[in-house]
């Protein structure tokens, strides 16, 4: 019977194995999981196809791509008219995240434990000093870019009607960031934190009438200590990119509500 | 044939029948109907409104057609002649027309066209692949720039040990160094404060509503003058301010700058 002649025409192996390769391709992108994850559009999906439809769904279905809209104007995707200096802002804010969360690891905002572990986490963490590194550059260079990003938007005038607004949250994010840079300034409690701390919070001390009571909150008492470190510590891990965030949603979502990127000059 | 259902054959009898008896009664008497068949054809078209000269117009123009119109009828079969003349009968404006032109109305005058159409591009690819080179770019920028040059971590602070200079952090060292001029309170509160307000109040100053550069002359050059000022006093207070703060050469005397 046919049970007997099987054996004989079997295949070779390479083939057989192919084929049970591609069987099981097919049956996995053919899962429910992987089309729910992968949704129409996707390049991972089975059957892409580039079409203006799959190229709608790519944004329609990602919880990531769909900040943007669908099409946007021709000249709005040129680098030579934005530099890309308000994504580089926003990228390096998401470094800055993650670094920062690698770094909440090894950290102790007291002023007896947050040197050392600093200097543990330089040479005794794998990719410890690495990461720091990565992290104090990308904040010097983020103030860098929200500054070329300022000046660029007013050079192409883009601050005028509909999108007076969206400059005033602009200038308020730019406060954030020099406000997130320089709280993270002292949580290495160096010399070099101690002091440019104190240089930048007596001068906050000269604010009229409040002065005092502004300086007296900043430092959480009267002179810099561990109760300083503390406050800026949750200021800068927390209370400071929560307002941050909040900001750049409005910021992003203004920009498409006001028509997207400013039109060419 | 299907088979329908009993009591549906019924129901559709009894609407049949009575469709039928309406039908009867209405050909029975309807005077409405009939009064209406007896108004002449100048009551009508007094009460349609029309102006008097149209009226005429209308009158002259069937005068000279119904001439013409009597050969192709009389040409034409006989089941197409009853036809007409009903149709002829149900027109309720002057030249046996149903349909008046009143006006033209061009697409303009109309249509408030808000926004032209514009040159547009998919999001993905065209935007995705630049954001993501540029994404790409300053992780790999970030990643080798951070081997190769390390994040400055001095000694243990020390509040018995005050360096010489102390300098802010790099971005405040323009208001340090307007701290050398004025007062403090004019130098670290003031001027950044009205800096800062200025700025925010940029698009409620400036109404000028061209984004042109050559129409924006002024504007330009006072946000460069300012950009400028910053750059400036920042550069001198991040390079050419020494021991106690005094203006040295980096050339000569060294850098004392930490990032």
């Amino acid at each position: 019977m046919a049970i007997d002649t099987d054996d004989d025409i079997k295949p070779p192996l390479k083939e057989r194995l192919s084929a049970q390769m591609s069987k099981l391709g097919n049956d996995i992108q053919g899962s429910q999981a992987w089309s729910s994850i992968f949704r129409p559009g996707s390049i991972f999906r089975k059957g892409y196809t580039d079409s203006p439809r799959n190229r709608s769904y790519v944004i329609m279905n990602s919880v990531m791509y769909h900040l943007h809209p669908v099409k946007v104007k021709r000249h709005a995707v040129k680098v030579s008219y934005t530099l890309c200096l308000g994504g580089l802002t926003f990228f390096l804010f998401i470094l800055l995240t993650i670094t920062g969360i690698f770094l909440m690891f090894f950290y102790r905002p007291t002023a007896a434990a947050a040197w050392d572990d600093i200097y543990t986490l330089q040479t005794s963490v794998t990719f410890g000093l690495l990461v720091r590194n990565m992290h104090r550059w990308a904040a010097h260079l983020m103030v860098l870019t929200v500054f070329l990003h300022m000046a660029r938007v007013f050079y192409h005038g883009a601050y005028k009607p509909p999108r007076e607004f969206n400059w005033v949250i602009g200038v308020i994010l730019l406060t954030l960031t020099l406000l997130l840079s320089f709280t993270g300034y002292l949580l290495p409690w160096d010399q070099l934190a101690l002091w440019a701390v104190t240089v930048g919070t007596n001068m906050m001390g000269y604010t009229p009438v409040f002065g005092d009571q502004v300086r007296f909150v900043l430092l959480g008492g009267f002179d810099i200590g561990t109760d300083t470190l503390l406050r800026w510590y949750v200021l800068h891990v927390l209370m400071l990119p929560f307002v941050a965030v909040i900001f750049m949603a409005i910021h992003f979502w203004r920009v498409r509500k006001d028509g997207g990127i400013s039109g060419p000059l | 044939m299907v088979e329908v259902p009993e009591h549906l054959r019924k129901r559709a009898e009894e609407a049949r029948a009575k469709a039928e008896a309406a039908k009867a009664a209405a050909a029975g008497g309807d005077p409405a109907a009939s009064d209406e068949a007896e108004m002449t054809e100048a009551q009508k078209e007094a009460a349609s409104k029309i102006p008097a000269h149209l009226l005429e117009r209308s009158r002259a123009a069937k005068a000279a057609a119904g001439g013409q119109a009597d050969e192709p009828a009389a040409a034409a079969p006989a089941a197409a002649a009853p036809a007409a003349a009903a149709a002829a009968s149900a027109a309720t404006g002057p030249g046996g027309h149903t349909q008046r032109l009143l006006t033209v109305v061009k697409s303009g005058s109309i249509q408030d066209v808000k926004s032209m159409p514009q040159d547009k591009v998919h999001v993905w690819p065209h935007l995705l692949v630049v954001e993501f080179a540029a994404a790409l770019f300053i992780t790999a920028f970030s990643t080798i720039f951070s081997i190769f040059v390390n994040a400055p971590l001095l000694e243990l602070a020390n509040f018995n040990e005050t360096p010489n200079p102390s300098k802010a952090p790099w971005y405040f060292l323009g208001l340090q160094e307007l701290l050398t001029m004025f007062h403090p309170m004019v130098a670290g509160v003031t001027i950044p404060g009205i800096g800062i307000f200025l700025l925010i109040l940029a698009p409620y100053i400036d109404k000028n509503p061209s984004n042109k550069p050559e129409d924006r002359k002024f504007a330009i050059s006072l946000m460069t003058i300012h950009l400028m000022f910053w750059a400036v006093l920042v550069m001198i207070g991040s390079f050419f301010r020494g021991p106690g703060f005094n203006f040295v050469f980096p050339w000569e005397a060294g850098l004392f700058f930490e990032l």
